[in-house]
């Protein structure tokens, strides 16, 4: 099977303290902690556990610029067999929408199986997966905890739902689906590994490679900001010594029925 | 002025609580005309839903299709692009089906994307203005899209607080003869419903919540006791539940159960939104944390800035003093 | 005249000619199973071990022939001591024997005359204080049986049983001998020895029955010694022929690791195809002589912390294990088997991961067999193949990106000096650096440490700074636990700037950080650890310390402190030091005491026990009658504060590191 896996360079927010800069209006970017994002990491080891099964290959692209490098390479250095870079000036400030346009025509210009991005990354949007599906005219699942591998051309999946339920689902291939973390447990990857691949060429495609439309990759949902929200009245803090508190607390939850 | 429409997520003949909160989200955008309803699904349940909606929606469409019996996103989705103008602007919980439906319908509809939106702001022009998180809510920003040609706006549930507008005696639609052909290239298969394990957490009416700070899984002893001492039970968030020291059962969140107790105490929990989703029907909350920063005082009624560890066995011996007469602990 | 061996007959053959060919084929066969079982050290990774050949004699002379240390468990020690003399006093005798086989006028060397006399004396009562020490052996096996001989359960019980056939074995050869004594012609023999005690018996017996009791224990001595000498090369006796080896060739600088591969140097490591054992002949040769050396006297797995606490390691079996792989896929009769990957087959990742390197083990073995090298290697191994424990990925890739395990902003590191310690920037030259590592700088509780660390080394005014955002994490637990790739560029990011700044000694209070820097990093200047700097300004007198009230205190010696780096005195003296100080030793002290559960990457792994080594260790305080504990390691101060919690002992006792104490103390 080819699985393509769409993946992104995010500030990793376990390592970072994302604050506002001196602008007020934007975040602090000296400083900060680069990684590939957490479900598509897991996305990754998912297509390296199934090619394992099935045989085939893995492919990681990502979208952006020769800093976004060293997550593919990372992603190589787990065991994916090739990884693209698309980079072109044409592409910066595009929005999701955009991003599944560029990807979209990078699928088309070649021939996958399965494409698999993480749930969502730093942005919490979750929508380039349904976006690309979309465009593609493939069926999508999102949240997906499981994939098995049936004949004829099908996968049956499960789907994280509410109350921690799992919906199983048979889907037909080619298909987009978005991973949820936990799915799998990711192998390690060391520095070894890294600087093994740390001389590969990455093949990087321009707009002009892909013959997508500058149109379709400008951003229709603009961020004007970043802001913290003023704190607002929040919690009535309690303090005094530590029995004063424990007191006031008691107090407070036998009034409102918490204790039996 | 575009007409407006909310998605209503339903199950088992209840309409989900994000069927009160979209008309609120709806109101901020500033349209003169109320929003409509849509709902699909089949048989005897989805009447009973469309029926229960009429206080809150003066217009319901009611779309009723055996193949809708199990909202498959990838069905309905083919059903809204079939229904809902060119140009309208739909509203979806930003919840497990609407991540699973909206980014593809907005591309169907050819209309601009919004995910996970927590406030709206109004209209600028041809623009709408609304407010996001990004970094797992460390941060805000104002977003602006166009929506001439319509929107997809997925709502935060729990954003918008229900008001009590006046009751809008609404008017069932049945739209289901323009649903359209109804086949798509997954299909559902079943549920597997998580196991409930020895206590149910969505039925317990006082929680002790232990997150992160609980520190280690032996730690999780200090809160059963204060649970066995105030006759509450223990449930906690997504990072112990990973670490496997409690069961997915007793997680509170959207990745986990949805509880309604009367009083909830959240220990060493950071307040994600993802596990305050799971927390509804506005408790009495307590936040006990060690970090003084952390955003659960945000949405806390009171807070308390203290080690957990050391807190709750005091808690626990105060609730014990007074409760001096035996047998009064609970069975856990 | 009594009829000699070799004329005599044996159903129809004479003595020489029967017992020349039982000679030969014993020893044809001994060769046979010798070569086969070296013919894996063959094919093992080599191992330079030819260096320094007086001290490896002194450690011959010290753990082999002295027996050094066997009474650290007093009953067995003792009784292994006098079967061991025993043994060596009876090698001549039992060539002499076997000489009277094939020729007559056999005499050993020497051992002629006056010497030879006082030798029958002396062998005498060696074989029968031999025969009695492995009746005992014998009785405590079956009888007492000591928890460290059990199988756990799962694994076969043959190994008891096949201790007792070798003991009985033993007990039959000395049986045999002085039988063959007392119906041998010649002195009469020692008064209350076994040959005594059958000569004797036999005092009336007729002289055809001597006779035949004589041939008929000579051949039963014949059978027994052969079947003995083939037999040991075959499980635990083994270590009979190869202890004189596996001692002479013991790793002598116990505190370095072993590199990831001899004579591949650091900066040519990404050459290998391949890091760490993975496959049984990823092991040095050595490595493989210490399996076939194991007597399985289980010291080492009755010392071992991980599996007091009821984690599934326990230092024995990975020893035994191998050599059962080695002898299944290297079998005497028959070809070898294909190799197989040990991990997974013979060892589970949860076994190699819970270990501490607390190193109580490798204190402990009488036959100084290695364990730390092989379970880092074995990690090196699961490292290489992406198989870390997921528990310890985040703090792996924290310490990749932000040079700490925390995934704290490289410059907070030095926050929690709030400005009182200089940094080393080159242009104020200073002649220590304290350096300080991840914890003490990060850790809210553990911060107090390094403050108190440096108001001291500013009272004795020591001319110091630190390295600040500069520094990163030394990298000690890193590699033991695999990752040596990411350690080495920790170690040469460090190395850099500590070479840059200048200075001519280094001073630390952790212990993890402080072996690194001594053993781990190369052309470092000389390195102290806090204990040593107080000791010696607490003899010097530029330290005085108030006395203290009441309490009664203990010292839990960190591991890395004590047993890897010998510092045990240090510490006490400077406790000692403090007037009325009331100062207890917990039973399990100095080089036997009880790692509290880790340091570094240990403390972000989550293992599966039963109970927590931290909180054994603090019961272990309490019985002791203390009421403080003192450490010296910051980890130590984590897992004992965080133990003293977990066993509800708070407001019983307490943990303090003895330099927040000595800060306490300081008289102003």
């Amino acid at each position: 099977m080819e699985i393509l896996v769409c993946a992104k360079r995010v500030p990793d927010t376990s390592e970072n303290e994302i604050q506002l800069d001196a602008s007020g209006k934007d975040i602090e970017h000296d400083d900060l902690v680069y990684s590939v994002n957490e479900s598509d990491n897991y996305a990754v080891e998912e297509a390296l556990q199934i090619v394992a099964r099935t045989g085939g290959s893995v492919t990681v692209v990502t979208v952006g610029g020769e800093e976004d490098e060293e997550i593919l390479r990372r992603e190589m250095a787990m065991g994916a067999g090739r990884a693209v870079l698309i980079s072109d000036p044409a592409f910066s400030g595009s929005d999701g929408r955009g991003i599944a346009a560029i990807l979209q025509a990078f699928v088309q210009a070649g021939h996958y199986d399965l494409i698999l991005t993480g749930v969502q990354a730093d942005d919490g949007c979750a929508q380039v997966g349904g976006m690309l599906a979309a465009m593609l005219d493939y069926p999508f699942a999102s949240l997906v905890t499981s994939i098995e591998v049936l004949q004829g051309g099908e996968l049956k999946i499960g789907r994280e739902v509410e109350g921690g339920s799992k919906e199983l689902n048979a889907i037909e291939l080619p298909c987009v689906l978005s991973i949820q973390t936990g799915i799998n447990e990711p192998r390690y990857v060391g520095m070894r590994g890294i600087r093994q691949v740390a001389s590969v060429a990455i093949p990087t495609l321009g707009a002009s490679d892909l013959k997508v439309d500058a149109g379709e990759c400008a951003a229709k949902v603009r961020r004007l900001d970043y802001f913290v929200p003023p704190a607002g009245k929040g919690a009535e803090m309690l303090d005094g010594s530590r029995e004063e508190v424990v007191d006031k607390l008691f107090n407070l939850l036998k009034a409102k029925g918490g204790l039996n | 002025m575009a007409r407006i429409f909310a998605f209503i997520v339903h199950n088992g003949g209840v309409a989900d609580d994000s069927a009160l909160e979209l008309p609120v989200a709806a109101g901020k955008i500033g349209s003169p005309q109320p929003c409509t309803a849509i709902v699909t699904g089949w048989g005897p349940e989805l009447d009973i839903v469309c029926h229960s909606l009429r206080a809150t929606y003066s217009e319901i469409w009611k779309v009723a299709a055996e193949p809708l019996a199990y909202p498959n996103a990838e069905l309905v989705r083919k059903a809204l692009v079939n229904l809902v103008p060119a140009g309208s602007i739909l509203l979806v919980p930003h919840s497990h089906f609407g991540v699973d439906l909206s980014p593809g319908l907005s591309i169907r509809m050819n209309a601009a994307y919004v995910p996970d939106v927590v406030d709206i702001e109004g209209v600028d022009g041809k623009n709408l203005r609304m407010v996001r998180q990004e970094f797992g809510g460390q941060v805000s920003s104002h977003v602006q899209c166009g929506f001439s040609a319509g929107a997809v706006l997925n709502i935060r549930p729990g954003a918008f607080r229900p008001s009590q507008g006046a009751a809008a005696n609404g008017q069932v639609v049945d739209k289901s003869a323009e649903a359209g052909s109804l086949t798509a290239r997954r299909r559902f298969l079943e549920i597997i419903a998580a196991e409930i394990g020895d206590v149910d957490i969505t039925k317990e009416p006082v929680l002790i919540s232990v997150g992160r700070g609980i520190g280690e899984q032996e730690n999780i002893a200090i809160a059963e006791d204060l649970a066995a001492a105030m006759g509450a039970a223990v449930s906690c968030s997504r990072p112990v539940v990973d670490a496997k020291w409690m069961d997915k059962s007793r997680q509170v969140g959207s990745s986990g159960q949805t509880v309604r107790p009367k009083v909830y105490l959240a220990c060493g929990i950071s307040g994600s939104f993802q596990h305050l989703a799971g927390i509804k029907g506005a408790p009495f909350l307590v936040a006990i944390n060690k970090n003084a920063k952390a955003p659960i005082f945000r949405v806390a009624d009171v807070g308390i800035v203290d080690d957990v560890l050391e807190f709750l066995p005091a808690l626990a011996g105060r609730v014990r003093e007074e409760s001096c007469v035996p047998g009064k602990e609970r069975r856990q | 005249m009594e009829e000699s061996i070799t004329q005599s007959s044996y159903w129809l053959v004479s003595g020489r000619v029967l017992f020349l060919f039982l000679h030969l084929v014993g020893l044809i066969c001994f060769a046979y199973i010798v070569a086969k079982r070296l013919a894996p050290l063959i094919q093992a990774e080599r191992d330079p071990r030819w260096d320094k050949p007086l001290v490896r004699l002194s450690n011959v002379a010290r753990y082999w022939l002295c027996q050094w240390r066997h009474p650290r468990y007093l009953g067995a020690g003792v009784i292994h001591l006098l079967i061991f003399a025993g043994f060596l006093i009876l090698v001549s005798r039992a060539a002499t024997i076997l000489a009277l086989g094939v020729s007559d006028r056999f005499a050993a060397p020497l051992l002629t005359g006056r010497a030879g006399q006082m030798y029958a004396i002396t062998q005498a009562y060696a074989a029968t204080v031999v025969f009695l020490c492995v009746v005992i052996a014998a009785i405590r096996r079956i009888v007492f049986r000591p928890a460290r001989y059990q199988s756990p359960a799962g694994q076969p019980k043959s190994r008891s049983v096949d201790a007792i056939f070798l003991l009985a074995l033993i007990g039959i050869l000395m049986l045999a001998d002085a039988l063959f004594e007392a119906t041998s012609a010649g002195h009469p023999a020692p008064a209350l020895s076994l040959a005594w005690l059958f000569e004797n018996a036999l005092a009336a017996a007729p002289l055809p029955l001597l006779h035949n009791l004589r041939l008929g224990t000579y051949l039963v001595h014949e059978f027994t010694f052969f079947f003995l000498l083939c037999y040991r090369p075959f499980g635990i006796q083994f270590h009979v022929e190869t202890s004189l080896f596996t001692i002479y060739f013991a790793k002598l600088d116990r505190s370095v690791l072993k590199p990831v591969r001899w004579g591949i140097s650091d900066e040519n490591l990404d050459q290998l195809p391949s890091l760490g054992v993975k496959k049984f002949e990823d092991f040095t040769w050595k490595h493989i002589l210490d399996f076939y050396s194991c007597a399985d006297c289980g010291r080492c797995s009755d010392q071992c912390p991980a599996k007091a606490a009821g984690r599934v390691l326990s230092p024995k079996l990975l020893t035994t294990k191998a050599r059962d792989y080695s002898f299944r896929h290297y079998p005497v009769l028959g070809k070898p088997e294909p190799a197989q990957a040990l991990v997974g087959t013979v060892y589970s990742e949860e076994e190699i991961w819970s270990c501490t390197t607390c190193g109580a083990c490798e204190a402990e073995c009488p036959l100084l067999v290695e364990y730390i090298d092989k379970i880092v290697d074995l990690r090196r191994g699961l490292v290489d193949d992406g198989k870390a424990p997921q528990s310890l990925h985040k703090p792996l890739k924290a310490m990749e990106s932000r040079g700490n395990p925390f995934g704290k902003p490289e410059k907070k590191r030095a926050d929690w000096t709030q400005g009182s310690v200089p940094l080393l920037n080159g242009a104020d030259a200073k002649d220590t650096l304290y350096f300080v590592d991840s914890i003490t700088s990060y850790d809210d509780r553990i911060q107090s440490i390094g403050r108190a660390t440096a108001r001291i080394l500013g009272k004795l005014r020591m001319n110091f700074g630190i390295l600040g955002a500069k520094e990163r994490d030394s990298g000690h637990d890193v590699r033991r636990f695999g990752e040596e790739t990411l350690f080495l560029a920790l170690r040469d990011h460090n190395t850099e700037a500590i070479q840059a700044s200048g200075v001519r000694r280094i001073v630390t209070a952790d212990p993890h950080a402080y072996n690194a820097l001594k053993h781990d990093y190369r052309d470092m200047p000389p390195v102290e650890h806090t204990t040593q700097v107080m000791a010696r300004a607490v003899r010097t007198g530029q330290l005085r310390l108030n006395p203290v009230e009441n309490g009664v205190f203990t010292y839990h010696d960190p591991c890395y402190l004590g047993r890897h780096n010998g510092i045990y005195e240090d510490p006490r003296d400077v406790l000692d030091s403090i007037p009325g100080l009331r100062r207890v030793e917990m039973k399990r002290c100095k080089d036997r005491s009880f790692c509290c559960g880790g340091g570094g990457l240990a403390l972000f792994y989550e293992a599966k026990e039963e109970q927590r080594m931290g909180v054994m260790r603090v019961r272990m305080a309490a019985e002791a009658g203390a009421g403080t504990i003192v450490t010296a390691c910051p980890y130590c101060m984590v897992n004992i504060e965080d133990a003293i919690k977990v066993a509800g002992l708070e407001g019983q006792m307490t943990a303090i590191d003895l330099t927040e104490l000595v800060d306490r103390q300081m008289t102003s």
